[in-house]
């Protein structure tokens, strides 16, 4: 990918095409833009570039990976000033998503997020939609745990097909 | 928080000691109950509650890495939130009693987890509103996944309480144990008071009563007995550096990695 003639200075929708290509590590099937993650571009008049992202869980250990990933694949199209911001605000939510990336997350058998809910700060044993199995679509499901094998997932199992899966939890 | 008496002279700034303080006190609260509650990691009850656990022991950690990297920077002393993290001694710790109490059984981890995420969902609550905007935006991430904290810590007070004689027997004790913890957590000194009259911090006593009503509420519905209020002890708290005896060998199989490698990178 490097390009060692390249003199022009990148445009942004270069920088997003990138990004197209620089995947999460725990779910490879989404990109850094499928996650909403990435908050701008920047291209100064010399060509440096700045990607600001936002972690989703503060906890996240993969973020350290994903700002890795992403200066890495800048660098290797040849650009060669690259730099990663941090940005807590606004805070992430999965309604950033983008639909056709949902449909990506359940043929991986991962059930994508409902809708981010904003409600109050107590909802105890709360009853919510039911989630769709993405293995045969059955709605007979339930909850095992809201915390999953990653910080972004929940443990679910189908009654229908009898099988565990994880749904990516809406936040 | 931002005055509601609509006054037009917007508050003073707070000295910067006062934002660095009410920093690691909020840092230091999720960095020692995030490495209790990792404690539980490969130990728990069952294996969905053990995933559990750890995950929320990975969210506290996480925005006590957010917090402490602020007030590092607040410092500007050099000290990043590692540094912070393993290079101070017990004393310059500013976390609660309440936190750094041993997890005891799944009952006292659960009693200890619900009662610091009430204190947690209504502190950064009103914390969104503070006049320092990062840490408003932090407090505005870290809310989020306090909400889904306190449904697990508060989902399972309910199923222990009312659940059979054994499991309300342990929560029951667990909540006398800790009670006389609470007090302290709405215990202003000069640090809070002056975050609060420059807008930074909340006003304890709002806390206080928006901490109580929930947590009656939630005790009751697990039919337990709210324990009788107990005074809060004379002389330095836990904020301003007195620790029970419990933070020190915390502290000590926390920090002694990093501090037999220091500047190790991996």
């Amino acid at each position: 990918m490097v390009d060692p003639e390249r003199t022009a200075v990148p445009t942004r929708d270069e920088v997003w095409a990138i990004l197209d290509t620089v995947m999460d590590p725990e779910v490879p099937v989404l990109s850094v833009r499928d996650l909403g993650i990435v908050r701008n571009v920047e291209i100064d008049a010399g060509g440096a570039v700045t990607v600001t992202v936002t972690p989703t869980y503060s906890g996240c250990p993969a973020i350290l990976v994903i700002e890795r990933d992403i200066a890495d694949a800048i660098a290797a199209a040849g650009i060669p000033s690259v730099q990663v911001k941090t940005t807590f605000s606004p805070p992430w939510t999965t309604d950033w998503i983008a639909p056709d990336a949902r449909a990506r997350l359940k043929a991986y058998g991962i059930a994508p997020p409902g809708r981010a809910e904003s409600g109050g700060l107590v909802q105890l044993m709360r009853a919510r939609p039911a989630v769709q199995c993405p293995y045969c679509d059955s709605f007979e499901t339930e909850v095992r745990s809201e915390f999953g094998t990653t910080a972004c997932k929940s443990l679910c199992w189908c009654r229908g097909c009898r099988q565990p899966f994880e749904e990516f939890k809406a936040i | 928080m931002s005055g509601s008496k609509g006054s037009v002279t917007p508050p003073a700034a707070p000295p910067p000691n006062v934002v660095f303080e009410t920093l690691l006190r909020l840092g230091d609260d999720r960095l020692v109950l995030g490495h209790r509650v990792s404690q539980w990691c490969g130990h728990g009850p069952i294996l969905e509650e053990d995933i559990a656990l750890s995950n929320i022991a990975l969210d506290l950690v996480g925005q006590a890495t957010m917090l402490l990297h602020l007030a590092g920077e607040v410092e500007g002393a050099g000290r990043d939130e590692d540094a912070l993290a393993y290079f101070r001694d017990e004393i310059h710790f500013r976390n609660c009693l309440l936190v750094e109490q041993p997890n005891g059984d799944f009952g006292v981890t659960i009693v200890r987890q619900f009662l610091f995420d009430v204190y947690s969902a209504v502190q950064f609550d009103a914390l969104t509103r503070s006049a320092h905007p990062e840490l408003a935006a932090i407090a505005a991430k870290s809310l989020k996944e306090v909400k889904y904290h306190l449904r697990h810590s508060g989902d399972w007070l309910l199923k222990l309480g009312d659940g059979t004689a054994e499991s309300h027997g342990r929560v029951q004790h667990a909540l006398n144990s800790l009670w006389r913890f609470t007090p302290e957590l709405f215990a202003a000194d000069d640090i809070d008071r002056a975050a609060f009259a420059t807008g930074i911090g909340p006003d304890t006593a709002a806390l206080q009563a928006q901490w109580i009503s929930i947590v009656r509420d939630v005790v009751e519905r697990a039919t337990l007995t709210l324990p009788a209020d107990v005074p809060i002890r004379a002389g330095r708290t836990a904020r301003q550096g007195a620790h029970s005896e419990h933070l020190g060998h915390m502290l000590a199989e926390m920090q002694i990695v990093a501090r037999s490698h220091p500047g190790a990178q991996w």
